[in-house]
């Protein structure tokens, strides 16, 4: 198994005739996705890396049984992309597009949860399930197959941390960049229970970092529901506050959202919390 | 974006919420007579602005203007006062508070108010709030108007009042894109609700579709400015090594693991995702200008390549050298042809963090 993505995932590219769509519907196909569709309205019969492009998410679905999308559209146009996914019935949408206005970020998560689809990201790197599939712009080498789920606020941390417990010789069933936004499609509480219910999955990271309170939530969902162990790593404990830290939602201000907070709550729930990224690997590696 | 109180209450304005009939000015003489009694409010972009001394009454010109001689151009928490806002002194029956934000938890709107108004909404006790999840796709309906009424003791003519203050500042938050839209105090009078003071933070993500809005500048360094107008991510700290990352998670995870080996990092540069060598020269243009002693440059590479990135340092360097140590670090999509391009410059590039932030730490510490 592994979560959310597989070798069965059909997976179509929205964006896909873009310097980006194009370049990642390579980098996908290498790693093994079965990317079956590209849209691109006006674009309908051309074919990129031997992929079919439509003109909508609903034809492109009706010729290839697409069941999850990847979206490169430019952020103004991200959420009627996201829609016309939904609407087309499609139950995975892995929402890549940094700058998303938060109003359409509401609303698009909010009409997903509505019509019980998930939406991933915006401003997330996706994920990947080595040795099945990948629905994102994770570089392709830093992964191995194996028993660890991973869950990330960040992107090129993520592939840090990947990449350590690759070289650590620590595999991973499926791992998540959840996205940075401070309004997420799916959250942590949401992968960790994915994650606790993913027979395939043994242990759990988390990497988190300022900002909001999420850590802290799921620290709480740990506590009453998770038994898998869990790992993790909070980037920014040494970031000023009042300053944002690149991503809109990495911000401390009025003493919410530190990394004291959530390393104080993440251990009191029996998380094993790292100090710097490849400390993780290091914590796996002695339980073992 | 930070709105000033006086851009806020005119947007306010437009969407039905009554705010007093005021004026900024930028000069005391430009105070105009009144009747009366006036309040000069201090337009800067933080919190706390009374207590720090920023707003003040007076009773007739003369007085106003003495008294604007000496806001102008204070300083309130590092926030230069270079506008004023005069209005006339509202007459206060009571102090409500009311505000709609983006809630991170619940990822729909939240509508919260409280009669205890005027101050901090932080140090309200809980159940004196009235907070309630709005979903953005259904909007406000009459009955939680009713509910926050009830809740806030109004009397049934003032909860018809309360009907077009909700409204409006739902309208505001949502048709202006903002994080944040709050009214404290939102002011009882004998005329009915008044917004006495109004804080408006637009979405930055949302400003390319409300162009007509003025840009309000933050208090940025000058650096700290020009980096932005590149869309580099970067924030000046005050340490002495230069920091050059990409993604904002692994910049904070740099500065952290510096941290960890005792030293400090300078600057916080994020380069995003790119496959341009043009946006790196133009980083190093930037932390070329911070007070550092040694740049160290992480970057795991994804869609940002390592040898896009070697090829603009090493552009960079062309063009105008640094005359400080460049440790860097380069890991993933292309690292070698990177490490082959700055090794040409006679960078070595490490491949784990650990290894280069200690070097970099040595080379910052004068060893």
């Amino acid at each position: 198994m592994a979560v959310l993505v597989d070798e069965k995932t059909r997976v179509l590219v929205q964006g896909i005739t873009g310097h980006q769509g194009r370049y990642h519907t390579r980098a996908m196909k290498e790693f093994g996705t079965n990317v079956v569709a590209g849209v691109t309205p006006g674009k309908a019969g051309e074919l990129v890396e031997d992929v079919p492009v439509f003109n909508t998410v609903r034809d492109a679905v009706n010729e290839t049984g697409a069941s999850a999308s990847i979206i490169f559209v430019p952020a103004p146009f991200a959420m009627d992309a996201v829609l016309e996914s939904i609407d087309a019935g499609i139950k995975l949408i892995v929402t890549i597009t940094e700058h998303v206005p938060v109003h359409d970020a509401m609303k698009m998560v909010s009409y997903a949860k509505m019509k019980g689809t998930r939406i991933i990201g915006p401003n997330c790197p996706g994920l990947a399930s080595p040795g099945k599939a990948k629905v994102g712009i994770l570089p392709n080498t830093v992964f191995t197959e194996g028993n660890v789920g991973v869950v990330s606020r960040s992107g090129t941390l993520t592939y840090e941390i990947v990449n350590s417990l690759t070289e650590a010789g620590i595999g991973q069933s499926t791992t998540v960049g959840i996205g940075g936004d401070p309004v997420i499609g799916t959250n942590f509480i949401e992968m960790l229970e994915l994650f606790e219910n993913d027979p395939d999955t043994e242990k759990i990271v988390m990497v988190g970092e300022i900002g909001g309170t999420a850590e802290e939530e799921a620290a709480d969902y740990i506590k009453e529901h998770i038994t898998k162990p869990v790992y993790a790593y909070i980037a920014g404990r040494t970031a000023p506050p009042g300053k944002r830290m690149g991503h809109a939602g990495a911000i401390v201000t009025r003493g919410r959202g530190t990394a004291e907070s959530k390393i104080r709550a993440l251990e009191s729930a029996g998380v094993k919390v790292a100090k710097i990224p490849t400390e993780i690997a290091e914590l796996i590696a002695k339980d073992l | 974006m930070k709105l000033y109180e006086y851009m806020a209450k005119e947007i306010f304005k437009k969407h039905g919420i009554p705010v007093p009939e005021g004026y900024t000015v930028e000069k005391p003489e430009d105070i105009r007579p009144f009747e009366g009694e006036v309040v000069l409010k201090s337009q800067v972009l933080v919190g706390g602005r009374g207590k720090a001394g920023g707003i003040k009454f007076a009773s007739g010109l003369e007085e106003a203007r003495k008294i604007a001689e000496q806001l102008l151009g204070m300083d309130i928490k590092g926030y230069r006062v270079r506008k004023l806002l005069i209005e006339p002194k509202i007459n206060i029956q009571k102090e409500y508070y009311m505000s709609f934000i983006v809630d991170r938890s619940s990822r729909e709107a939240m509508l919260i108010a409280s009669a205890e108004g005027g101050v901090e909404i932080e140090s309200v006790p809980d159940e004196k709030l009235f907070r309630r999840t709005i979903n953005p796709l259904i909007g406000i309906q009459p009955n939680v108007i009713r509910a926050l009424s009830y809740k806030l003791g109004l009397t049934k003519e003032q909860a018809k009042g309360m009907v077009r203050i909700v409204n409006g500042l739902w309208e505001v938050f949502t048709q202006e894109d903002a994080d944040l839209a709050e009214i404290n105090p939102l002011v009882l009078t004998p005329d009915g609700f008044v917004a006495a003071d109004a804080k408006l933070i637009i979405n930055d993500d949302s400003l390319f579709r409300h162009k007509d809005l003025e840009i309000v500048e933050e208090e940025y360094t000058p650096l700290e400015r020009e980096a932005r107008e590149k869309g580099i991510a970067f924030v000046q700290l005050d340490g002495n090594i230069g920091v050059i990352a990409n993604g904002a998670g692994l910049t904070m995870a740099t500065l952290d693991v510096l941290s960890l080996y005792e030293g400090k990092a300078g600057t916080f540069l994020d380069l995003g995702g790119t496959d341009n060598p043009e946006k790196v020269k133009e980083a190093f243009g930037i932390i070329r200008e911070a007070p550092i002693d040694v740049v160290f440059l992480n970057i795991f590479g994804g869609i940002t390549k390592c040898d896009t990135v070697a090829t603009g340092v090493v552009e960079a360097m062309k063009d105008r050298p640094m005359n400080m140590p460049i440790v860097a670090r380069i890991k993933g999509v292309n690292e070698e042809e990177g490490k082959e391009i700055l090794r040409s410059e006679g960078i070595h590039a490490f491949s784990t963090l650990d290894e280069a932030a200690r070097e970099a730490v040595k080379l910052a510490g004068g060893e």
